[in-house]
């Protein structure tokens, strides 16, 4: 009972803390709510009249939504980089950066959710896929998996997280034997999230560019190197905004792993490419229409010979020790590494899987703008959640928010 | 030996005098009996080339009287097996018409349609996924589309649910030496499924190709608005091949699309959720994705509609073509086979000795395209 009744008061306490916070604060939330009700606008009038307001059509069937919802499973399980060393390791240092990356997952998890139902040509019959009441193509649709392990990495990203401020709220230790098996659990299961989002492509004979055995394994790479970019971003802003403290230890950790998995990738890349145009065959086509169009069709270009470059400067500086050590260089190079993943991850996987088409036809997409508002709709939305996610961990973390010390606080802020 | 395979294989029981047979009559582990052409053509089959031809410009000639009692090996199991479906339907259909009429005689209020209309509409959208229903529930939900369809529009349309058959497994043959683009196959196709009208929609694309180059899809031009026969040039047809083992059904997330007994591969418009996995796993461009509303002018409905063939579809779901199911599950061709003017496609029961189908098959040198990917595509090519 005592439980039940703190952790409604935790529900009470984060809300009230959550609708309080500075100016930039509320002109931040506001932005994103604009943002918002735009993507939901649009997102209506494609509602009413059908997938045909985007830039899809039966030759090139998934765009920008579904490119989105691949690169947001990179992010997503991204977190599990930082909750290793910190639950299982007992690296004191990454603490209060997990509490953050695990709210990232969260808010990454659910854009990708929304990606997929923004995708769907019949959102209201998505009921179909609810195992029990829908009939559920499992275990031969890798989309089925996929719902399965997405849902689930949801699950254990919220309940963590939950368990340990809801305990740090009441003014307890978090008992390391509840949590650590999760933990343990849900490192195993972000490389599954990753794993299965890949063999989503990686299993269709129809589609050369993407049935290739180097996708999984690229697809971890980019993740963690995209994801903790994002992370050490995110840090910044937090240093920046609230009483936070979070050393540079910390931040300069991180900035390891996304050197590293930005080396990786690099050089996976670099297979890839030797491979593909090396010894050209009639399945090189997707990566030579990427790269340098095909038939004078060329609308992929700027965007992957944008993200090549960045991706290479990235991985260049960062990985000199002076320059990722000066934390202006550090935040330059997160930034440019994230933009040029979001790319190659996104756009530059998807939209070329479709071409040339089965038979060979060129037929290029531009996404529209309904589509650009709703998924910067959807990116609003993951940064609303987030933010009000890591504003009340702060708080717990901080001490601003305790059972029973309301009156307290209350009183010392009178 | 021969069920070690490591792959998925398409049998026809080609090698045995006994159709349908468990295991692969050649004996071999790999590839070997994927080339039916080469074999040697069996005892038993007495049909000569010229009887062949014969039998296609019988067809051809037949065209105009179809319908009529032209009997095929496999229309016989039909009518045996439809007599108390058909009965069955035609009861309730009749029904129907008789409570519409009785609705419009007595003037039943609006609002008692409406909320008709409403019960309907909930019970479709809450209904399960067709390939798990049982007789009485398929029947039940081809009742409730007929009178919602007779509320809407005030007119009847006639919904089969007609099951697969035993001892049926439909092909499809093309002959690239017949086929002169006409695209008689295309509009026929677009009329008899009632595809939408407004992004004309085609199931079937015909690739114009140049003589002397070979098969060069990408070079082919798909989609062309010149005078046929184009001089120097060849045509090829492309539709959904109904692979035997369909990667576009292993995909789908909520089987709404399988693969039926006699190896149609269908959709429940009512069960997809519009995710288009399928369509980026289809190796032949055979799906077809209702980007908005279709539509068909109210005069150009196909009335004879099958739950699983050309019956209205909607908005966000995936459809494609389904060898006309409404037609050839009661033993009549498709309507692009019936429309072909110069009878370049072959359409029957591959497990029936004596359909020409299979006359093809063991006589002319046939190929499929894309092998490699173990589609088993059930449509073959050949030349004359
Ligand atoms: S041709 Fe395509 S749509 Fe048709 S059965 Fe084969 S994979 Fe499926
Ligand atoms: S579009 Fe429909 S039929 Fe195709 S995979 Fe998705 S749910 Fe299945």
């Amino acid at each position: 009972m005592e439980t039940v009744r703190a952790f409604r008061s935790m529900v009470k306490d984060s809300l009230g803390y959550i609708t309080h916070g500075s100016k930039t604060y509320h002109i931040w939330m506001i932005f994103l709510t604009v943002i918002m009700l735009i993507g939901m606008y649009c997102y209506s009038i494609q509602l009413d009249e059908g997938l045909s307001v985007t830039g899809m059509n039966d030759r090139v069937s998934w765009g920008l939504y579904i490119s989105n919802f691949t690169f947001l499973v990179g992010v997503a399980a991204a977190a599990v980089m930082l909750v290793m060393p910190t639950y299982v390791l007992k690296d004191i240092d990454f603490k209060q950066a997990v509490l953050i990356g695990e709210g990232l997952a969260v808010a990454a998890l659910v854009m990708c959710l929304a990606f997929v139902v923004a995708d769907m040509g019949g959102p209201s019959v998505l009921w179909h896929m609810i195992p029990g009441i829908g009939v559920f193509n499992f275990p031969n649709s890798m989309l089925a998996w996929d719902v399965i392990v997405l849902n689930g990495y949801l699950f254990i990203n919220i309940t963590i997280p939950l368990y340990i401020l809801f305990r740090h709220y009441q003014g307890k230790e978090a008992k390391s034997k509840i949590y650590v098996p999760g933990s343990i659990l849900s490192v195993l299961w972000a490389v599954g999230i990753h794993l299965v989002t890949a063999f989503l492509y990686e299993g269709l004979q129809a589609r050369p560019f993407w049935n290739n055995a180097l996708l999984g394994p690229r697809f971890l790479a980019s993740a963690f190197a995209a994801g903790p970019a994002l992370i050490i971003l995110v840090l910044a802003a937090i240093r920046k905004f609230s009483e936070f403290k979070i050393e540079n230890k910390t931040i300069s950790k991180i900035a390891m792993i996304v050197t590293v998995a930005a080396q990786i990738n690099l050089i996976m890349l670099v297979s890839e490419l030797f491979k593909e145009f090396y010894a050209p065959t009639h399945h090189s086509e997707s990566a030579y229409y990427l790269f340098f169009g095909l038939e004078g069709k060329t609308a992929l270009l700027p965007w992957i010979w944008t993200a090549i470059p960045l991706n290479i400067l990235a991985t260049v500086l960062l990985t000199f020790h002076k320059l990722r050590n000066n934390f202006k260089v550090l935040y330059f190079c997160c930034f440019i590494l994230f933009v040029a993943i979001w790319i190659e991850k996104g756009f530059g996987l998807i939209v070329p899987g479709f071409i040339p088409g089965p038979y060979g036809k060129i037929a290029e997409y531009t996404p529209t703008w309904i589509e650009i508002w709703v998924t910067l709709g959807i990116w609003a939305m993951g940064a609303f959640v987030f933010t009000m996610l890591a504003k009340t961990s702060i708080g717990i973390e901080l001490g601003k928010l305790r059972y029973k010390k309301k009156k307290v606080l209350e009183s010392e802020t009178a | 030996m021969g069920d070690k395979k490591k792959w998925f294989q398409l049998d026809l029981g080609l090698n045995k005098k006994q159709p349908n047979a468990g295991t692969c009559g050649c004996g071999k582990t790999s590839g070997g009996c994927g080339s039916h052409a080469a074999e040697p053509p069996k005892t038993g089959h007495a049909i000569s080339s010229a009887e062949f031809d014969a039998a296609v410009e019988q067809e051809l000639t037949q065209e105009t009287m179809v319908g009529q009692t032209r009997k095929d090996g496999f229309q016989q199991v039909f009518d045996v097996k439809m007599d108390r479906r058909s009965a069955f339907r035609k009861l309730t259909a009749s029904l129907l018409v008789g409570a519409g009429a009785v609705h419009t005689s007595c003037s039943v209020t609006a609002g008692e349609e409406t909320k008709e209309k409403a019960q309907l509409d909930w019970e479709e959208q809450f209904k399960g996924n067709y390939k798990l229903m049982t007789e009485e529930e398929k029947q039940a939900t081809v009742d409730r589309l007929v009178r919602s369809y007779q509320l809407r529009k005030k007119e009847n349309i006639k919904m089969t649910a007609t099951d697969a058959s035993k001892d049926v497994l439909f092909g499809y043959a093309f002959n690239i030496s017949k086929c002169q683009g006409y695209m008689d196959c295309v509009s026929a196709c677009v009329k008899e499924n009632n595809q939408d009208r407004n992004s004309e929609m085609q199931y079937i694309r015909i690739h114009e190709m140049k003589d002397g180059e070979g098969f060069k899809f990408n070079e082919a031009d798909d989609n062309y608005y010149h005078e046929v026969p184009a001089e120097g040039h060849f045509y090829m047809g492309t539709q959904c091949f109904h692979c035997d083992n369909p990667p576009c059904v292993e995909v789908c997330p909520v089987e709404a699309t399988w693969r039926e007994e006699d190896g149609l591969v269908v959709i429940d418009y009512d069960w997809c959720i519009g995710c288009r996995y399928c369509m980026a796993a289809c190796p032949y461009d055979g799906r077809r994705f209702n980007w908005s509303k279709p539509e068909v002018p109210e005069e150009e409905v196909n009335k004879n509609q099958h739950y699983l063939g050309n019956r209205l579809r909607k908005k966000g779901v995936m459809e494609k073509c389904t060898f006309c199911v409404q037609r050839s599950r009661s033993g009549k061709d498709p309507a692009c086979v019936e429309a072909c003017p110069t009878g370049a496609r072959i359409f029957g029961n591959l497990l029936d000795p004596d359909s020409t189908i299979r006359w093809v098959l063991e006589n002319k040198q046939v190929f499929r395209l894309k092998e490699d990917l173990g589609t088993e595509p059930k449509f073959w090519y050949f030349m004359d």
